[in-house]
């Protein structure tokens, strides 16, 4: 009941956020000296009455501040209007963000399956040569560009031939039974997935060494040390599960760091996600497409923080006591 | 405390190497009119997308001889439509040291005509091959690392002092002031950031002077990164403001704003020093990466980010592998600043003493 309180509590306040984030992003594309409908005037399938009722649904004739709650209100309505090209936004979001989720899910629970385990690994070994090795190749998983390591990759997939070089289909994806599209689906994953999980496992990596180490070097800890617990025990029982916790808030941060990560990523590698869809429509100056993608972007943002901070007091129990009151 | 930090930073063997190369990176961009043997916008469009120069020393006789080195030629191959990339045997061009090359001027000021390497007049000495408008890829390198590896320093002289300020005030205030000013970067803060990045540079008109340019890249990646620096200096703000001395600034009347810039700011220097030097490479990144898109640094100028954006094209990084040379350099660049980052890290914040 509690919990629910909290996140009732969490998804009002972060009404007021989404309100100051549109009207920033708002106000940044209108400053765009493009013509937001020039495209749509140059599209001979456009006809001439979706241009007026798009000038109108806009108000592209009135001041700014009036063009913004015209966009509001039809955005609340559930109404985020047509591309440049015509189409629906919300039918291309729908196409869009479940790629994205699925790239940054795929991602963050492959970081977590590998990073924990040898940041742990690391803490326990530390000042090792392994502890050594693994800071150095952190250390280059953190240093390489984004984009420069998918061009890298799709260099060698161009010259192996082992992966596809882009989309997330194959062409002939709907005739496929359900087993081989998974595989589909998953061939074509690996190298966006690659570029992305190398530099975030880095972080991962090295925050849960540090978490371990200090929870190591706590009083507790010692104690149960003193009281003749086996290290193991000691380890996996009690420093392990403390250590955790912190690394529950960097999901946020994580998710975060992905949804702006995979932008370039999704460019590369042809990606068909939200990332790439943001960037075309900016470069088309397309207004509805940019505000939309902008705002899901910021929700998505905002859900992933509220869900990595319920997380957080499930696992949590000092937060629990407290109320909740984070 | 630097001459301490920077003691530490030389004991530590990869911090060490990390300062060598940086230092050797930031000596080579200062004298990029002087190393490279082109100036920045010298192009020869019949020589696109040329290998790397090959230099020899031994000559046809299998003598040792003076390092010299061939042009290149294009030819035509109409059975496989593909260019044809042949050395052009007949003519000899010695490469020279310190020798009288292209004019330029040296940091902008001093006219100079010597490089430290280059070839006679009709000779092409291209390092690392050319781009696709016959540019020398070595000379830009030089000249676009330039921007690259300042353009970060520069964001974050803008955006710390913003984010102190904001953060200061925000917490020194308390109350409402600060809930509205926290709203808002809490705002900044939750729109994905490389979306906030790409939809103000698209703003940016086309049509402006390459520093207005640079100028206002400088001010987008500062606009993008003050307000999550602004909440962590608001926390460090409301656990001094309390303390002995605010209150007794306090007490002999020192203003508000005299109180957080003198009193309170000064507590975050080692904060700040930390936090600069860890995030200098991703501005970097982040500029390479807006450029890569053609959203940042625009040709004619050359950066390393915009210098990558041919190796989009398959053709090119399967047959032109010099153009990925400016990925290379942004990986090392960043490398090292996350060497030195991490062992300042160590030295200023005790409590992480345990690492």
């Amino acid at each position: 009941m509690q919990l629910l309180i909290y996140i009732l509590k969490r998804i009002l306040q972060s009404i007021p956020l989404l309100i100051i984030v549109s009207l920033i992003s708002f106000f940044i594309i209108r400053l765009s000296p493009v013509d937001p409908l020039a495209e749509l005037k140059l599209n001979p399938s456009v006809s001439k009455e979706t241009l007026q009722k798009e000038t109108e649904r806009l108000g592209l004739d009135k001041p700014i501040i009036v063009q913004y709650g015209k966009w509001a209100k039809s955005f609340l309505k559930g109404d985020l209007g047509i591309t440049s090209n015509g189409e629906k936004v919300s039918t291309k979001l729908k196409e869009r963000i479940p790629n994205t989720l699925l790239l940054a899910v795929v991602v963050i629970f492959m970081t977590w399956l590998v990073g924990v385990p040898l940041g742990v690994l690391a803490a326990l070994n530390r000042k090792s040569p392994l502890d050594r090795i693994l800071t150095v190749l952190t250390s280059i998983g953190m240093a390489i560009p984004s984009f420069f390591f998918a061009v890298l990759l799709l260099l060698f997939a161009v010259k192996t031939g082992w992966f596809p070089v882009g989309g997330l289909t194959s062409s002939n994806f709907a005739e496929m039974p359900f087993g081989a599209k998974l595989l589909d689906l998953a061939h074509h994953l690996v190298l966006p997935v690659t570029v992305l999980f190398t530099i975030s496992l880095a972080g991962l990596q090295r925050q849960m060494r540090a978490n371990l180490l200090d929870v190591l070097d706590s009083d507790y800890v010692k104690f149960a040390k003193a009281k003749g617990l086996s290290d193991f025990k000691v380890v996996y029982k009690h420093a392990l599960r403390n250590a955790i916790n912190p690394m529950i808030t960097l999901l946020g941060f994580e998710f975060a760091g992905l949804l702006s990560g995979a932008a370039l990523t999704e460019y590369v590698f042809q990606y068909p996600g939200l990332g790439r869809l943001i960037l075309e429509a900016v470069l088309r100056s397309d207004i509805n497409l940019v505000m939309a993608s902008l705002m899901m972007g910021s929700i998505m943002l905002i859900v992933g923080n509220l869900i990595a901070d319920i997380l957080l007091i499930i696992t949590d129990p000092r937060i629990r006591v407290k109320g909740g009151a984070a | 405390m630097i001459k301490e930090v920077f003691k530490q930073l030389w004991k530590d063997k990869f911090a060490r190497i990390a300062l060598i190369v940086l230092g050797l990176i930031y000596f080579a961009l200062f004298f990029a009119d002087f190393i490279a043997p082109y100036t920045k916008d010298f192009s020869d469009r019949t020589m696109a997308y040329v290998p790397p120069s090959k230099i020899f020393v031994i000559d046809e006789n299998g003598k040792l001889s003076k390092p010299y080195t061939y042009n290149y030629r294009r030819d035509f191959d109409g059975e496989n439509l593909k260019i044809i990339y042949s050395l052009d045997r007949s003519q000899k061009h010695y490469v020279k040291f310190f020798a009288q090359g292209q004019p330029y001027k040296f940091l902008g000021l001093i006219p100079m005509k010597r490089h430290l390497i280059t070839t006679d007049p009709d000779g092409r000495l291209f390092l690392l091959g050319t781009d696709i408008n016959g540019r020398d890829v070595f000379s830009r390198l030089l000249f676009g690392g330039r921007i690259s590896m300042t353009i970060g320093f520069l964001a974050l002289f803008v955006l710390f002092p913003i984010g102190l300020l904001y953060g200061g005030i925000s917490g020194y205030f308390g109350g409402k002031v600060d809930s509205v000013m926290m709203r808002f970067a809490e705002a900044v803060m939750s729109i994905p950031s490389f979306y906030l990045l790409i939809i103000l540079a698209s703003v940016l008109p086309s049509g402006m002077t390459s520093i207005q340019r640079f100028m206002l890249i400088v001010i987008i990646l500062a606009l993008v990164g003050w307000a999550g620096f602004a909440r962590v200096v608001r926390g460090m703000v409301l656990s001094v403001k309390n303390q002995e001395f605010v209150q007794a600034a306090r007490s002999i009347g020192q203003s508000r704003l005299g109180i957080i810039v003198k009193h309170i700011l000064p507590q975050t220097t080692s904060f700040v020093i930390v936090a600069m030097t860890l995030s200098v490479p991703s501005y970097i990144l982040s500029e390479s990466g807006l450029s890569f898109l053609g959203l940042g640094i625009q040709q004619p100028d050359a950066s390393w980010g915009n210098m990558l954006k041919e190796a989009q094209e398959f053709t090119n990084i399967i047959s032109r592998p010099w153009l990925l040379t400016p990925g290379f350099l942004i990986f090392v660049a960043v490398l090292a600043f996350n060497l030195i980052g991490d062992t300042i890290r160590d030295v200023l914040d005790p409590k992480m003493d345990v690492r």
